[in-house]
């Protein structure tokens, strides 16, 4: 109940301020920018092949989907730090967070109504995508299946990205500075597993499980693996963990 | 209503309050009074479970802040220095959102809303963005926020900080006006507010506790002797000063006449009372019977840093040693 509390203040402020809008325009247009360059090339490769005189079966699920689902998970990094820099930055900056913490609910429902809010946010974000999928629907035959699994993909990977940038936030009273902080370390999240390319020892499988984006990839292809809903699930947990200690360390030093 | 035992607060490097005890009952309204810096807003903290103490215990309604800080909470209407508001939202639904974190019924929640603000006069402007509100209308919607549950008590660290005299005085008659209802702690580094809201003093000062009294008591504590500051002139010149001393010693109810100095025919006098004289009528009348001039004739106040002197028994030389001393210390340290 209190957390259902502060997440509808935290969608209101979402709405009222520039950020909501700005940050789905630009998901909008990016989106639709991939699904359009995704489409372009499966039209072409499928010119190529009948002039070929092959008549190959072409997947559109493999061909346009797949791609799309990875493009837009790489550009949940970018915009992620956006969604999740105001929550506890903004509140501890204007002192508001002693009204939270002084009223009686526990840090939990503070943490969840945020993190909840902006969960809420990244998928109405995600949703305007859905219009390139219709149109998928309205000219093909597409599998409905691995799409969903996609989608499932991009919010288990939205909401542990949403959970430490959440901790982030409540690290300082500068929404600014937990913004680029948010951005870096979604950037080495996603950077991490460069090094299995080159190196396969222990070390190397570490990063590479380590790494947010690594654990999309059988999303994006339609597999649900338990093993990257593990990963996710435990993500999640561990930001929204640090988040609560965070909250009450400041009560210690404040 | 609300106990604090052997409070202490530390941080990383000093320590905040040390080792504060006091009680107060059930619909006092009580003045925590300090200089800046003296554990005012720590003291509050604690009580309405912002932070956790270091050692002793402090207690609200007969709940403990670490062992019971749910009920605490719910009992505890609590305002910041800085009111919590969010510029972004409109008046009404600020308070909305308070009541409901509060816990307010939902059935309730409106009739609640409308009659703290009109309460708190801020019904004008319910539906308005916060952040285009005046600093007077801020602090009056904090004030709502605070008491949009009926809280047993009432938690206000500097209401009257940062406003004008006429907002001033229309926040002290709201205090005053909650009175009945609630138990009211408010913090501030005003003597005056203090005489004029509150019943009981509690007075800390580098974080220990340095009285606690009722403000009667108080006052006559420290001013029993009158000081009256006096200034004479005569409009035929040659005004003879210890003429006019010898004359205002004769009065009834002095103790002690001052020549503090004397300019351009205008003569100046500190005049001391006896225990619980009102002398400044009769020193009016004798300057004028003898065909003077009253130039200016009014008590002087205790400042509150006298006070803290008077109480803490410290002498004047001292006080302003360590005055002195404390202000060179950043200088030192910057270079």
């Amino acid at each position: 109940m209190n957390t259902l509390t502060i997440c509808r203040k935290e969608l209101n402020g979402y709405f009222r301020s520039p950020i909501a809008y700005g940050v789905m325009a630009f998901f909008a247009l990016v989106a639709g920018y991939f699904f359009y360059i995704a489409v372009a090339i499966f039209v072409q490769r499928g010119i190529e092949s009948s002039m070929q005189g092959q008549s190959m079966p072409m997947d559109v699920n493999e061909w346009v989907i797949r791609p799309v689902f990875s493009n837009v998970s790489v550009l949940g990094l970018f915009l992620i730090p956006m969604i999740t820099m105001r929550l506890f930055a903004e509140e501890k900056r204007s002192g508001t967070i002693e009204l939270l913490i002084t009223s009686p609910i526990t840090d939990l429902e503070i943490i969840l109504g945020k993190w909840l809010a902006a969960l809420l946010l990244y998928a109405a974000m995600l949703g305007l995508s859905l219009i390139s999928i219709a149109m998928l629907f309205a000219y093909g035959k597409p599998d409905w299946r691995p799409i969903a699994v996609g989608y499932l993909g991009l919010v288990l990977q939205g909401a542990c990205l949403l959970a430490i940038g959440t901790f982030i936030s409540t690290c300082t009273k500068n929404q600014i500075v937990a913004g680029v902080a948010g951005f870096c370390i979604c950037l080495m999240l996603w950077v991490l597993d460069w090094v299995s390319a080159f190196n396969t020892t222990s070390l190397g499988k570490v990063m590479a499980y380590l790494s947010v984006l690594q654990h999309f990839d059988s999303f994006s292809k339609g597999v649900l693996d338990s093993k990257d809903i593990i990963y996710y699930a435990s993500a999640i947990f561990f930001g929204l963990f640090l988040t609560a200690r965070s909250l009450e360390s400041l009560r210690w030093r404040a | 209503m609300i106990k604090v035992e052997g409070l202490t607060k530390r941080y990383a490097r000093h320590l905040a309050v040390d080792h504060i005890s006091f009680e107060v009952e059930k619909g006092q309204i009580v003045g925590f009074l300090g200089p800046n810096g003296a554990g005012k807003t720590t003291t509050m903290r604690v009580l309405t479970c912002f932070m956790p103490p270091t050692s002793g215990t402090a207690s609200v309604a007969g709940f403990d802040v670490l062992e019971q800080p749910m009920e605490v909470k719910k009992r505890i209407g609590y305002l910041p220095e800085t009111p919590p508001l969010y510029p972004d939202m409109e008046v009404a639904e600020y308070l909305e959102f308070v009541g409901r974190l509060k816990g307010i019924p939902k059935a309730q929640l409106e009739s609640r809303i409308d009659e703290v603000a009109r309460k708190c006069a801020v019904d004008d402007v319910k539906n308005k963005l916060i952040g285009k509100l005046s600093k007077g209308y801020r602090q009056r919607v904090g004030l709502a926020q605070a008491i949009i549950h009926n809280p047993d008590v009432l938690i206000l660290d500097e209401p009257t900080a940062g406003l004008d005299p006429h907002q001033i005085i229309e926040t002290r008659d709201l205090i005053k006006g909650l009175a009945g209802d609630h138990t009211i702690i408010l913090s501030t580094h005003i003597l005056p507010e203090v005489e004029q809201i509150c019943e009981r003093v509690i007075i800390i000062a580098k974080g220990k506790l340095v009285a606690t009294d009722t403000v009667e008591n108080l006052t006559s504590r420290l001013r029993g002797a009158e000081t009256v500051s006096v200034e004479v002139t005569s409009r035929q010149g040659d005004l003879n000063p210890l003429q006019v001393q010898a004359k205002l010693e004769q009065v009834s109810g002095v103790s002690r006449v001052i020549h503090k100095d004397s300019h351009d025919g205008r003569i100046h006098y500190t005049v001391e009372s006896l225990q619980g004289r009102h002398i400044r009528p009769e020193l009016a009348r004798a300057v004028v019977e003898s065909g003077w001039d009253l130039n200016e004739l009014h008590a002087v106040g205790l400042s509150l840093e006298e006070i803290f002197l008077e109480l803490t028994g410290a002498n004047r030389e001292e006080a302003l040693k360590a005055g002195a001393a404390t202000q060179e210390v950043p200088a030192g340290e910057s270079k």
